[in-house]
């Protein structure tokens, strides 16, 4: 049991800070406790240690703290959780207390919440194929394991639902291995919070699920913690359990809120839009926590939601983890306000890990061509549109009318599905090839020539995709 | 010694350090974390810390070591990852595991391993040799005779000097400096913040080749020049870099992944042992260092990483090599010095930056150039530094202290990035000041054909921007026919030219006669396009000729299979041409009468 001396020496208090006097030697990232008056207790963490005084954050309302009478006590040790495999099917708080029942867990292990860099050596690249039955993600930005992809949001377009989607249909093809969710909810409302926890429990995934909830009521310095939380349980799960952990962090700008709150609290230099200089790091320090190690047969996947504020990428949040993650799936309110879900707009879309999960083998050999193809010829579509928009659609050479029409059908037969629609890869890349096939050959440049020759409608027989479509239709009338 | 008095991330105050000197390595705590002091005040210290602080409490110990931060020098450095302080990371990781434990103290080159020395014949007892000379090698790996030099500050004669198997810190050569023997082993240490001194510095003349057409033929660097490619996120920065690591023709990579993800490193680690060198067959991994600070690894140490890099990189300068330095990326860099600057209260200037910023950007630059080494040979350094723009938006600070002083510009685009135009160098922004330099080089080894090229190249891009404006405004039906097969040929060009597909193992690298023949047969079919179009031939009879596939798919041609198809392709072009003129021509007179 270590000496834990009670201070009653608070000489400051300011936003979520409190100065403590005549502390010698507080460990730098220290927990303490805060007593008040009442007998309420707080936690807190040293941010700043001298040999005069120390500096403590409060993961908590600093109401009621009071100079004469509050006291501090120093724990001896940084913030760290305890870890077991009971956790899966429990609801935690953002501090990681049970939330659900009252009801202890077995603790297997204690963890420090910060976890450890892990060594760019004793890393394994990631190259399963994860399908998670999204056309427009499995095709054009293809998501592995291991992977960090966060989906850019903004507010009013239903990032929870796609979430959720890829979280109920995600799988690596031929493979049936142990699993675990786990979630993050960062300031999120009650409504999202619990749609998500619906969501697992009707699909059966909750007892496999760990959760950990900061509503947006509780305190926003407890922001800090969650996605710790979550990575650290993650981590125990992944590498000790040999699980493969999809990890949703929802939503990241409530963090990056709560960092840039903390940052004005102590009266730090700001940076960019008052976030605080170091955000990146910090942000890194939460993504780089994807991967999979070497030797271990876990692995952890993040799929965050980043809501970009006032629908811009540059802001400071979508661009700091832009440069982190590894890609990141566009959502467009042009394309929600059309109707079409998911709103998935593939040119400020990206996976960096893509061509390392498909191909011969993984995917489909033709599926890297396809990809390029689409996107160059969506992006020409778009061109034609904006022209189309000022010249109007009849001067429009047959060129560009070909790309206009194209651009529709790839919205409506390829990005467009429903939310409960489960495609597989070969489906995709079929309807890339029915679409690429309407356009002329000659324009199709990035694709091999023997690929093109094995998979264009042209040359596949028109006949026999005909007769697929006229299978396709009974079967779904046969389903009715 | 010292006592820690306040902390604050990265940030020591350590008091009763007086004796310790600016830029000092300390061991700060019981943990012995790896510190450099960077201001002193009195009697107190205030010192970055490269590992993470946490846990360490004031009044615990703090030692200095009396050096600056250095790197350790000698056989056994290629084909290593370091982190930012020159730790190894394959033994930091099998003494810690998975993750990287702070504190560990371990040596930077294998002390233990015995290393065949070849001394030079020419030099013998008695032999004048100074700072810098060749005094023998050792064949480090099946690419690189590793040169071991007389260290910096020594000049005088051998007294003895003997080949054999050593370990690199025994001794080789005794050397006479002044009134004293010193004895020479295997390993030198250099400090890193400090430019290691040459004779002279000399004109870049040869280019840097990266097999990378929109490089190598629009936008090239020089070796020992230096270049800047600054781009927003997912437009392809680390892509390019890893490309040039791969295929530049210097003899040393040096890659400093600074501040960038885990698994990129990963990559290049997975990756380059498979690759082999075109020439020797040899894996590239042993022509390259890497030095991996990760995003999450401690900020300071990524403050260091990029000087740990370039003094490896001088290092092999000076015994003759071409070095070729990749920075991935230098904003983070500039963000680790801000968050230190930050710590220490400094007044900040530009966007939180310090003031001294553009100074230290430009001091790294300037470490790169070709020169003429203390010992005698030519060698040289080349930088090509990355930089992530927040928001991509290239009016910030990092971005503007970079293009001030580097000389080549490879402007990556977003637009070009999101329809998968790779690489998204934008081909109107973009600049390379070396032309001019390179000039002789590229006439003598190409022929003269190969810069007009590049300029009739430019020329047509342009031109199709202008007229792409124009369609913007009024369509393309409105355009005559000599334009808009203007418009068609440009996006030939762009889209079998200029893009260029990093993982089609064809088209990764292009060998410079192979950009040389496809741009000729590119210009030739404009030319003849042209002609036509002149003769009132349509632009879309012009582009469904046969040769046109032929064109659009040359990149995909095997290098030794190159000359022979261009040559039928150029002949084909005429006669095709010749006969859709005819053709026409026929077809208007019946028309006419």
């Amino acid at each position: 049991m270590k000496f834990e001396a009670e201070y009653k020496t608070i000489g400051k208090v300011s936003g979520p800070l409190v100065v403590v006097n005549s502390v010698k030697n507080a460990g730098y990232g220290e927990m303490t406790r805060i007593k008040l008056e009442s007998g309420e207790e707080r936690l807190g963490q040293v941010i700043e240690s001298t040999d005069t005084f120390a500096v403590v954050q409060v993961f908590g309302p600093t109401s009621g703290i009071n100079i004469k009478s509050t006291s501090v006590s120093f724990l001896g040790d940084t913030f760290k959780l305890g870890v077991g495999e009971e956790m899966l099917g429990r609801v935690f708080d953002g501090q990681g207390r049970p939330k659900d029942t009252k009801a202890a867990y077995a603790i297997e292990k204690t963890r420090d919440i910060n976890g450890e860099p892990m060594n760019p050596v004793a890393r394994q690249m990631p190259s399963d194929f994860i399908q998670t039955g999204v056309s427009s993600i499995d095709g054009l930005m293809t998501l592995v394991r291991g992977q960090k992809l966060p989906i850019f949001s903004s507010s009013g377009l239903p990032h929870n639902r796609l979430a959720a989607q890829i979280a109920r249909q995600a799988k690596v093809l031929g493979k049936s291995e142990s699993f675990a969710v786990v979630f993050a909810g960062i300031g999120i409302t009650y409504d999202d919070a619990s749609f998500f926890i619906d969501n697992f429990r009707k699909t059966g995934a909750l007892k496999r699920t760990v959760a950990f909830m900061n509503l947006a009521d509780d305190p926003s310095i407890e922001r800090i913690l969650t996605p710790r939380l979550a990575l650290t349980t993650a981590e125990f799960l992944a590498y000790e359990k040999g699980m493969h952990v999809l990890v949703i962090l929802t939503d990241m700008t409530n963090y990056c809120e709560a960092l840039r709150e903390m940052a004005s609290a102590r009266e730090e230099v700001p940076g960019r839009r008052g976030y605080p200089g170091y955000m990146y790091t910090d942000l890194a320090s939460i993504y780089e926590r994807a991967g999979i190690a070497e030797g271990k047969k876990g692995s952890i996947t993040q799929l965050n939601i980043v809501t970009m504020p006032g629908d811009d990428v540059t802001h400071p949040i979508p661009d700091l983890t832009g440069y982190i993650t590894e890609g990141q799936i566009f959502m467009s309110r042009d394309l929600s306000n059309k109707g079409l879900y998911p709103p998935v707009n593939p040119l400020g879309s990206l996976s960096r890990l893509m061509n390392n999960g498909i191909g011969e083998g993984k995917t489909r050999e033709d599926h890297r061509g396809v990809a390029d193809q689409l996107y160059g010829a969506y992006a020409r579509a778009q061109e034609s549109r904006s022209l189309s928009a000022i010249i109007g659609v009849e001067a429009l050479s047959d060129s560009d009318k070909l790309y206009l029409k194209f651009g529709d059908d790839f919205e409506k037969r390829f990005i467009a599905q429903g939310e409960y629609e489960d495609r597989s890869i070969e489906q995709t890349l079929d309807i890339g090839w029915e679409l690429l096939s309407e356009l002329p050959e000659n324009e199709l440049t990035r694709i091999k020539r023997e690929h093109i020759e094995k998979h264009h409608l042209k040359y596949k027989g028109k006949a026999k995709v005909e007769k697929e479509r006229e299978e396709k239709k009974e079967a779904k009338k046969k389903e009715k | 010694m010292g006592a820690i008095e306040r902390i604050s991330g990265p940030l020591v105050v350590a008091k009763d350090m007086l004796g310790s000197s600016m830029y000092d390595v300390v061991r700060v705590g019981n943990d012995k974390l790896i510190g450099e002091i960077i201001k002193l005040e009195g009697e107190r210290a205030i010192i970055q810390v490269y590992e993470d602080t946490s846990g360490v409490r004031p009044g615990e110990k703090v030692v200095s070591t009396g050096k600056p931060l250095s790197v350790e020098l000698g056989p056994g450095i290629l084909s290593q990852i370091f982190d930012g302080v020159q730790r190894p990371l394959t033994i930091i990781k099998a003494k810690s595991g998975t993750f990287i434990r702070r504190g560990s103290d371990v040596e930077a080159l294998d002390k233990r391993k015995k290393w065949q020395f070849h001394a030079d014949k020419k030099i013998k007892k008695g032999t004048r040799v100074g700072e810098g000379a060749i005094l023998g090698y050792v064949d480090e790996t099946e690419l690189i005779k590793h040169y071991i030099m007389v260290p910096t500050g020594i000049n005088g004669t051998v007294q003895s000097i003997k080949s054999g198997r050593f370990t690199v810190s025994d001794t080789i050569a005794v050397v006479k400096s002044g009134s004293k023997a010193v004895k020479i082993s295997m390993t030198q240490t250099r400090p890193v913040r400090q430019g290691a001194r040459f004779k002279t510095k000399i004109a870049a003349e040869v280019p840097l080749v990266t097999g990378q057409r929109i490089i190598d033929t629009l936008f090239p660097v020089a070796k020992g020049g230096t270049a800047g490619i600054p781009g927003p996120f997912g437009a392809g920065k680390t892509v390019t870099l890893h490309q040039l690591a791969k295929y530049a023709n210097a003899s040393i990579v040096i890659y400093v992944g600074c501040g960038e993800r885990g698994n990129e490193m990963t990559e290049v680690l997975t990756e380059f042992p498979e690759l082999k060198d075109p020439k020797t067959g040899k894996p590239l991994m042993e022509r390259t260092v890497l030095i991996a600070n990760t995003s999450n690894m401690p900020v300071a140490a990524r403050e260091a990483s990029i000087y740990t890099g370039i003094t490896i990189a001088e290092y092999f300068r000076d015994m003759g090599y071409d070095v070729a330095l990749m920075a991935d990326s230098t904003s983070r860099w500039a963000e680790a010095m801000r968050e230190i600057s930050t710590r220490l209260e400094e007044m900040p200037g530009e966007e939180g930056y310090p003031a001294y910023l553009p100074k230290r950007i430009a001091d790294f630059y300037e470490r790169a150039g070709r020169v003429e080494t203390l010992g005698g040979p030519i060698g040289s350094v080349s930088i090509i530094g990355a930089v992530s723009p927040p928001g991509g938006d290239l009016s910030e600070p990092v971005s503007q202290g970079t293009l001030r002083v580097v000389k080549t510009f490879w402007s990556l685009d977003a637009a070009l990035a999101s329809s998968r135009h790779f690489p998204s160098i934008n081909w109107l922004s973009s600049y390379s000041l070396y032309i001019g330099a390179l000039q002789k080089w590229y006439d003598d080894n190409l022929g003269e054909r190969f810069l007009q090229n590049r300029g009739k190249a430019m020329r047509l891009l342009q031109r199709e921007a202008e007229l792409k404006d124009i369609v913007q405004l009024v369509g393309e039906d409105a355009l005559p026919d000599t334009e808009r097969v203007l418009l068609e040929v440009g996006r030939l060009v762009r889209e079998n030219f200029l893009r260029q597909n990093a993982y089609d193992e064809v088209d990764a690298f292009t060998s410079l006669k192979k950009q040389d023949l496809m741009m000729s047969a590119m210009l030739h079919f404009e030319e003849k396009a042209g002609e036509a179009a002149e003769k009132g031939v349509g632009t879309d009879n012009i582009m469904e000729l046969e040769v046109v596939k032929k064109i659009t798919r040359m990149k995909e041609l095997k290098e030794d299979a190159v000359e022979g198809e261009v040559k039928k392709i150029l002949l084909e072009t005429d006669s095709q041409f010749k006969k859709l003129v005819a053709e026409h021509g026929i077809e208007e007179e019946r028309v006419n009468s």
